[in-house]
């Protein structure tokens, strides 16, 4: 997503959060388009101000929590705001698009372009094998009717004349769940998502939104109950200083206490180094992971077949959510996240009770004027290992059922960084087949590429994430052994 | 010649508001300036809360130059003016 567009995804949720601490809510909330956007101000980016605010608005609706798709623009953010607060359920639908930032993208084609030299040999007609090609006026023409989007004329033109228009949204998804369609709008199909989150990175009109649950967060921190912030693995290396002092913060900014999810990871890897060696001794040929919440929504959707090689083992945020409603069965459980299929996770979970992903505690940082380098570290209550911090990259959940096990030779772990097509495809392969590649008997599925530090929620960049992470991590004890 | 000195700051305002892109300049500066320039990281400048700017971040300060909503293009930008 273009620079610009998470700004202003960012900005207004800001704004929200401080429309909701202020003493009206609704108006506050109301006036976001106009403080943003204010009468004489020079228009960046749209053809005029009216339009600009009205796709605040519409950006604004989604951080409240609503659907985008469903505003018949006769409502006011004010009632909007009012309707958040009066809600007690939410939305399990967590994408909505704007489909007014779709008009500036055509759809998906295969187009001839000027540079078409109406040469003799016209490879383009003999490569296509759906007889889409003609020649009309010496030039080719494709008949988008019959044309399936193959590529295969895009190839063969020696002048590089023919292209394919893409569109983001559409091309990011792995399993076909966004289109634009006849009118011209993206829509999502509920039905093939897997909340992977790739297509609200991908749109460069930042179109797709997460719905925000913020509201109600900070509705349960303003009531007398407990909250309690579950901070995923993969936050190490999302803000500037280090995660005792983020526990501080967290607490500022209302929370009354913090759990690191590494340390239902410690539980995840144990478990799943348990049943790995279970299900070798039955003579399984391989197991995958079971931890990824995209993953889990590709299994469920578009891959049963996997099913009776995936780990039955819980993932990080199960346990500790476990954890912490054993110890307060009355909290509100919130789940720091950095993407949006766990919030898919958390509606099968009835000890999660929110999301809340790292754009948005983020927010709630600024709002509040939060300095987390300013903050006491604060110590937790466990201390999770080395490995169960490392689940939150490529590679690390692997290595942490590796070196839970006795035997740490007894396992050949490969990895599936990131769900595409041709990466599904092999593990179809894998499912059908019965058995893996090289003698792989483990497989790490990570939907995003990188893993969780390539969540579509992210704030820094892979590499120094992952560098923070390791510092974290390198000074944390090792797993214990089965 | 006095150095030019570039304060990238590294507090959570402008960090959560695309900060994070900028550390790239800890690379790019000495390659491209040498020791003409002066690249740091800084906690918060206090720009953000001056009137509550949170919006105009991340920014960095080329001397006493503010940059708002701070890219590496831009950063670079005022320090090639500066070295004229
Ligand atoms: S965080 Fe950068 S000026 Fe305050």
């Amino acid at each position: 997503m273009a620079g610009q567009a998470i700004h202003l995804k960012k900005e207004i949720l800001v704004r929200i959060i401080k429309a909701f601490l202020s003493d009206n809510f609704e108006e506050q909330t109301r006036l976001i388009p106009f403080a943003m956007r204010p009468k004489g101000m020079e228009v960046p980016y749209r053809c005029c101000i009216y339009k600009e605010r009205a796709i605040i608005k519409d950006r604004t609706i989604a951080g409240l929590g609503f659907p985008i798709e469903e505003d018949d623009e006769t409502v006011s953010l004010g009632t909007y705001a009012k309707r958040a607060l009066e809600r007690t359920e939410i939305d399990d639908k967590n994408l909505t698009v704007l489909q007014a930032a779709c008009k500036g993208c055509a759809t998906n084609r295969i187009y001839v372009t000027d540079l078409c030299q109406g040469c003799v040999a016209r490879p383009c007609t003999t490569a296509c094998k759906f007889g889409a090609v003609s020649i009309v006026n010496g030039k080719s023409v494709i008949d988008d009717e019959k044309c399936k989007k193959c590529k295969m004329c895009v190839n063969a033109c020696p002048y590089n004349a023919i292209v394919k228009i893409t569109v983001p949204c559409e091309d990011s998804c792995p399993v076909g769940a966004i289109k634009k369609d006849e009118t011209g709008f993206a829509s999502i199909d509920y039905t093939k998502c897997i909340n992977c989150g790739r297509c609200t990175a991908a749109c460069p009109f930042g179109a797709v939104h997460e719905k925000s649950q913020i509201i109600d967060i900070l509705k349960a921190i303003k009531s007398e109950k407990k909250v309690i912030a579950m901070i995923a693995p993969s936050i190490a290396g999302q803000f500037p200083g280090n995660i005792y002092q983020l526990k501080s913060a967290i607490i500022k900014a209302g929370f009354d206490d913090v759990y690191e999810v590494a340390q239902g990871a410690d539980i995840t890897a144990t478990n799943e180094a348990k049943e790995f060696v279970e299900r070798m001794e039955k003579g399984d040929s391989f197991m995958t992971t079971s931890c990824c919440a995209g993953y889990n929504q590709l299994i469920k959707k578009h891959l049963p077949e996997i099913k009776p090689f995936v780990s039955d083992t819980k993932t990080p945020m199960y346990y500790t959510a476990e954890l912490v409603k054993k110890e307060f069965p009355e909290a509100v459980a919130v789940f720091v996240s950095p993407c949006v299929a766990k919030r898919a996770e958390s509606f099968e979970n009835k000890n999660v009770d929110y999301v809340m992903n790292y754009e948005e505690l983020g927010a709630l940082f600024i709002a509040k004027q939060i300095q987390i380098m300013d903050c006491e570290p604060a110590k937790y209550a466990v201390e999770s290992s080395k490995q169960a911090r490392n689940f939150g990259f490529t590679g690390g959940v692997a290595d942490s059922v590796k070196s839970a096990l006795n035997d740490e030779e007894s396992i050949k772990p490969c990895i599936i960084n990131g769900l595409n097509k041709d990466s599904i495809r092999q593990l179809k392969k894998y499912a059908t087949s019965g058995t893996c590649e090289d003698g792989c008997n483990m497989v790490e599925v990570m939907c995003c590429e990188g893993g969780c530090i390539g969540g579509n929620a992210t704030i820094n960049n892979q590499k120094t994430a992952k560098k923070l992470i390791e510092q974290l991590s390198n000074e944390s004890k090792d797993i214990e052994k089965i | 010649m006095a150095k030019v000195e570039v304060k990238v700051c590294l507090g959570t305002t402008c960090f959560v508001m695309g900060g994070n892109n900028l550390q790239e300049l800890n690379d790019i500066i000495p390659q491209k300036y040498g020791d003409k320039v002066e690249v740091m990281g800084s906690n918060c400048l206090g720009l953000c809360s001056i009137n509550w700017e949170y919006s105009k971040a991340p920014y960095v300060k080329v001397d006493d130059e503010v940059v708002t909503e701070a890219t590496v293009e831009k950063v670079l930008e005022v320090i090639d003016k500066k070295l004229g």
